[in-house]
This record gives C-alpha cells, sequence and structure tokens, in this order.
C-alpha cells in the first residue's frame, strides 16, 4: 500500500467505519450501487471483529413450504418476550436467504453428502477474508489499523464524516469527508476476553450519543459463554457435548436454556471442571476441520479434553451476544441522526432478538441484512444532498477533548474499573437494585474523571477514547439496567424476580454526562410496522 | 498470547504486522516483525493463519505470558497447525473446510441430551 500525506482527506459517497461482517457487507451493498465508499478499520478488514474468530451460522429458512418463516418467527418472538418486531424478524431472514449466495465467487460453499449447497454457516476467517476480497474488487478503499476516533457534524447537525489517525504511521490524522456515514464498529465485551473481541470497546455507541443518537436494549449484557480458564477459546461448539465437575468431581448437570446460570452459581462457589468425553468419536475426528481453532489451547496445553478435566470459566460477551445498541429509526437502519446509518451489533437488535440473545444465527443474519439496509440509506442520503463542502466540525469530546485541565490519563485503570463493574457474575448475571446502583455510583465518578482529566494523547489517541467509550457503555447499561425494574430474559434480577407487563416495552437510553432515560411504547408485536414503498 | 517470532522461519513478509488486529507487531530494524506490543495481544491466533511460513507462536494463555523457546516449539507440531487444518495456502484441497457439519453436531449433542434425560 502506497503511504498516505500527512493529514490525509479522503472523499467518498459514503463512509462504513468497521470492517467486520456487517461493514463488509455495506460497503458491499454501497459499492455495487456505484457509490464511492472509503472502509475504515481500528485492526484489518478481514481479521478484526468477531466474526473472523468464528464461525457464523446465519438465520436460515427456506421461502418453503410457505408457513416455514412464520413459524420461525413465531417460536423467535416467543424467545424474544415480548420486545422484538416480526416485521423485522421476517425481512431479515428474506434477505438473508437472498444475500448470502452472491458471496458465492468468493467463498466455496460446499456440497452436503445429497449435493446441496449448503449456504447458511461460514467459518470465520474465510467468510472476512471473502468479504475482503468482494469489496476489494468492487472498488472501495480500505483504511486498515486506522481507528476511527470521532464524527464530523455539518452545521445542520446532519454527520458528514469522520476522524481518525492511521495508527501504523504515527498516528497520523486523517479524516473522510462523506454524504453519509454508517458505523459497523461491533459492539462491546467490555474488554472481556471473549474471543476476537478487543477492538469492539463500544467506540461506536460514544460517536453516536455524542452526535444525538438514541442506544434501545443496553439492559441486554448478561451474556456468557464458556471459555477454557486462561484461554479466550469461547467457541461453543464443543460444550455441546460438555460434562461440568465441581472441585469434589460431582457432576453439575446444567441441561436446558438455564445453564450459563447455573455454572456461573457453581463458579462463585470454587472451580468448575469440564470434560469432552461425552463427544462421539467420528465427531472428535472432524474437529479440526470443522472449526480448526478450536482444538489449539488444548494441543497446546497438552491437554485432551476427552479424558482430562479441564478447568473453565465464563466470559462477558456484552452486547456482542447481548443485544443493545444504537436505537434504528427506520427501514434502512438509519439512526435519529441525519446521515447517520448503523450495522450489526453496534445497532440495538431487539427489533429481532428482543430481551434474549440472538444467539450466532440471528445475530449473524442481523449483520449481514443491516449491513444491507444502512448502505442503502446512506447511498439515499448522499445523493440526496448537495455533496459540496460545508464546514465540518469534529465532535468527538469525551477522551479526546477534556473539559479540564488535560493530563496523561492512566486508561488502564479506568478499564479496569469498567471490568469490575461489568464482568463479575454476582454483579451482572444476579443483579440487584442495590449493585447496579452502587456500580452506577463507580462509573460515574470515573466517568467525571475521564471526561475532566484525562486528555487523550496527541502521539497516541486510541486508548484514551477507547476507555471513554468503555465507561460510557457501561454507564448506559446499568442506567437501562436500573429502569427495568423486572426480570426479562437475559436481565435478571435477583431483587425483581418477576416479567411485568409494565415492562414490555423498550428502554432507550441517550446523553452522556447525564444518562438520559425514557420507556420506548410498549411493543405490539401483531401491529408491526408497514414495509417501506 | 503471541510469544514468540521464530526468526530462522521468519521471511520477514510482515504480513503479521498488517493483519493483526490489535496491532501488536513492528517491524523491526532489520525489516523482520518484532512483538512490540504483547500485551494487547487478544489471542485470536490469527496472526498464524496468515503466516506462510509458520514463523508464529501463540500461547492459548490469554491473561498471562507463557515464554518459550524456539528450539521447543520448533521440535513440537504445533507451528502452522491452525493453517494446515484451515486448508490454507499449500494445504488446499488437503484439509477440506467442513464447518458447514456444525449444525449437525448440535443436532447430535440435542438428541444425545434427550435421550439421557
Amino acid at each position: 500500500m502506497t503511504a498516505w500525506p500527512t493529514d490525509l482527506v479522503l472523499k467518498a459517497n459514503v463512509l462504513v467505519v468497521g470492517g467486520g461482517m456487517a461493514g463488509a457487507w455495506a460497503a458491499a451493498t454501497a459499492a455495487r450501487t456505484g457509490a464511492s465508499v472509503v472502509l475504515a478499520d481500528k485492526g484489518y478488514c478481514g481479521t478484526s471483529g468477531v466474526t473472523a474468530t468464528a464461525g457464523p451460522g446465519h438465520w436460515w429458512v427456506p421461502p418453503d413450504p410457505p408457513e416455514a418463516r412464520p413459524e420461525a418467527i413465531r417460536a423467535r418472538a416467543n424467545v424474544g418476550l415480548g420486545l422484538c418486531d416480526p416485521y423485522w424478524m421476517a425481512r431479515v431472514i428474506a434477505l438473508t436467504w437472498e444475500a448470502l449466495p452472491t458471496l458465492a465467487s468468493y467463498y466455496e460453499f460446499p456440497r452436503d453428502t445429497s449435493n446441496v449447497v449448503q449456504y447458511r454457516a461460514l467459518r470465520g476467517p474465510e467468510y472476512m477474508r471473502a468479504l475482503r476480497r468482494l469489496i476489494s474488487d468492487l472498488g472501495v478503499t480500505i483504511l486498515d489499523q486506522s481507528p476511527v476516533l470521532e464524527l464530523l457534524q455539518r452545521p445542520d447537525g446532519s454527520i458528514g464524516g469522520a476522524r481518525g489517525v492511521r495508527r501504523q504511521q504515527n498516528n497520523t490524522p486523517y479524516r473522510v469527508e462523506s454524504g453519509a456515514t454508517v458505523l459497523a464498529t461491533g459492539g462491546t465485551s467490555f474488554m472481556s476476553h471473549l474471543l476476537g473481541s478487543r477492538t469492539n470497546t463500544g467506540d461506536g455507541y460514544l460517536m453516536a450519543a455524542e452526535a444525538g443518537a438514541e442506544l434501545s436494549g443496553m439492559e441486554f449484557t448478561a451474556a456468557y459463554t464458556v471459555a477454557p480458564q486462561h484461554s479466550t477459546m469461547t467457541r461453543s461448539m464443543s460444550y455441546a457435548f460438555a460434562a461440568y465437575y465441581d472441585t469434589d468431581g460431582r457432576e453439575i448437570a446444567p441441561a436446558g436454556p438455564d445453564q450459563i446460570r447455573l455454572l456461573a452459581r457453581e463458579l462463585l462457589r470454587g472451580p468448575v471442571f469440564c470434560s469432552l468425553h461425552r463427544m462421539p468419536a467420528d465427531i472428535r475426528a472432524h474437529l479440526p476441520t470443522i472449526s480448526p481453532n478450536l482444538m489449539l489451547p488444548f494441543a497446546r496445553w497438552g491437554i485432551d479434553p476427552f479424558h482430562d478435566r479441564f478447568e473453565v470459566t465464563l466470559h462477558n460477551d456484552g452486547t456482542i451476544r447481548g443485544t443493545g445498541g444504537v436505537r434504528v429509526v427506520r427501514d434502512d437502519c438509519a439512526t435519529s441522526v441525519p446521515g447517520l446509518f448503523v450495522a450489526g451489533d453496534v445497532a440495538t437488535r431487539e427489533l429481532v432478538a428482543g430481551a434474549t440473545s440472538g444467539g450466532g444465527a440471528q445475530n449473524s443474519a442481523w449483520a449481514l441484512s443491516s449491513g444491507h439496509w444502512s448502505a442503502r440509506g446512506a447511498v439515499d442520503f448522499a445523493r440526496s444532498r448537495d455533496q459540496r463542502s460545508l464546514r465540518l466540525r469534529p465532535i468527538g469530546e469525551a477522551g479526546l477533548r477534556p473539559l479540564g485541565t488535560a493530563r496523561t490519563s492512566d486508561t488502564r485503570a479506568i478499564v479496569q474499573a469498567v471490568k469490575d463493574e461489568m464482568h463479575p457474575l454476582d454483579k451482572n448475571l444476579f443483579r440487584t437494585g442495590d449493585k447496579l446502583r452502587l456500580s452506577r455510583q463507580r462509573l460515574d465518578s470515573v466517568w467525571n474523571e475521564i471526561r475532566h482529566f484525562a486528555g487523550a494523547s496527541p502521539s497516541n489517541p486510541l486508548p484514551a477514547r477507547e476507555a471513554a467509550a468503555l465507561v460510557a457503555s457501561a454507564r448506559w447499561s446499568l442506567a437501562a439496567a436500573l429502569t427495568r425494574d423486572e426480570s426479562r430474559g437475559l436481565h435478571q434480577r435477583e431483587d425483581r424476580p418477576e416479567t411485568s407487563s409494565r415492562f414490555a416495552r423498550r428502554i432507550v437510553v441517550s446523553g452522556l454526562d447525564a444518562v438520559r432515560i425514557r420507556l420506548g411504547d410498549e411493543v405490539d408485536p401483531s401491529t408491526s410496522m408497514e414495509p417501506a414503498q | 498470547m503471541i510469544e514468540i517470532v521464530i526468526a530462522d522461519r521468519c521471511t520477514a513478509c510482515n504480513a503479521c504486522v498488517t493483519v493483526c488486529p490489535t496491532n501488536v507487531f513492528e517491524t523491526g530494524p532489520d525489516g523482520r516483525p518484532v512483538i512490540a506490543r504483547q500485551s494487547d495481544c487478544q489471542t485470536c491466533f490469527m496472526c498464524e493463519l496468515y503466516c506462510k511460513s509458520d514463523a508464529l507462536y501463540v500461547a492459548p494463555d490469554c491473561d498471562r505470558p507463557i515464554p518459550v523457546d524456539a528450539a521447543t516449539v520448533l521440535a513440537s507440531d504445533l507451528l502452522g497447525q491452525f493453517r494446515r487444518d484451515s486448508g490454507w495456502d499449500e494445504w488446499q484441497g488437503q484439509y477440506p473446510n467442513e464447518h458447514w457439519l456444525m449444525d449437525g453436531v448440535f443436532r447430535r449433542a440435542r438428541e444425545a441430551k434427550s435421550s439421557s434425560n
């Protein structure tokens, strides 16, 4: 790649921030319309984000028989506990079915023994490699290792691009002036060891909120995944056959949907061990070619997981397998801020997953679909506007432009403070009003610190900005969790064990120094939105 | 975390510098990659997948460094395992991508559970 001059300025119809699955699909969709597209990724489009390290299956329901899709939607709507929208679920299923096969010249979709092409489940590294090749061929300008730090606002309040740094070129600043902007920065695990989630620090939530956008569903951050102790290997497939044991060697019976909470209760008492001896031999033999990363930790530790018992832990999935994100106001994944669109985990997934994790399947289908819709919305917005240069104002604050005297901040301590409130099983999985209030107090004080004192280091502005995004995201999650004075789905309050019809609605948060909360309208799945013309 | 770049194998292509999602590597003065920010490593193994000379070793521990020496790792069969099992580069065709079988694995796990209940 050629070296860019200092203060690189790029112009594009559409800027996509984030090069994971949603961002890459968005870039492809925009480029296919003939729009000029820049995609900027904090790391490398192809390895960044949680798709690259995983094996995303998609929500894959054939159009025939005709009752299959309505049935799939009904089943998931029940699981979503009243917060999802059948209209959005239907369009996600339809678009996923249509769009995934368009990747066929870049991803070798295998055939099963009956010679039927298998589209549904893709292997992460190959999927992201395929998407990168696709968008490269479509002429998308990819800026790798170029974290976006803040949005650029036009005088009318609409978003006209973003500003960031090229971190492998001495953090040289760059800006992209765009007709419209798609945020596809992912969710956040609050810096847990969830595989592939290190770069997902909630940057998009912070940037969207600074522009005035709202977030929804941020209370649904209590999703956890099993991994061998000390490892990142949160691939769930191997645990399908897992047997778990307490320190006395007694088997814990973690059957059913409450498996994670049951394991969490045991982990609060002491170490938990696991064995995969129940996995049939023929499956064991195929594991390395199904998920080549899955067995790496065991091989390197010299552990035979099919005979030995190994210690396990739970990693927080935050909004990655949880649900919250920037509120979507229209079919085209527009936010309430003109010119700003959202795709993938940075957008709230409540529309399709409701109060629960969408699991792998719904989440991947959402990333793909919202990638397409946000790009179309962005292209339309860009075309509808005068593209001549208007004055653009960078609007980043916390971690970038302190209110007080800037000094070097201890960003590690700030990040640790977020982890200390968002990861512990007793605080997050077994919530109470008192515990949530205490966490909120602590993080309000940390927010105050980063807001006033934590100046970005000009030579390396990213860590302070990431820390600010993490604190902001955690504060929204805590505020929403306190407001949802009940238990529902991923949000379980020990002091409010019942689900209340009063809260059959979404909780919408916004604001930075003062977090504003409002209850969304009651969701009535029977009166879904009308399709756009 | 990433523990070692094996100098004997490294061809100085610096693909690891390019693809690391957390920007752990830097090109050193001799043109070869060095591990510049080990604590930023997210233990995702992606650098190994993109290293055609199998010169990188990521220890599975994500929360503490586990130093290794080149001789031990070279003597193991661990280098390049991820890239080989993924069927990348020269391994294409020999290790087919069977990821699509995953659905069947979950289905059989459900069946096994319901039959034992």
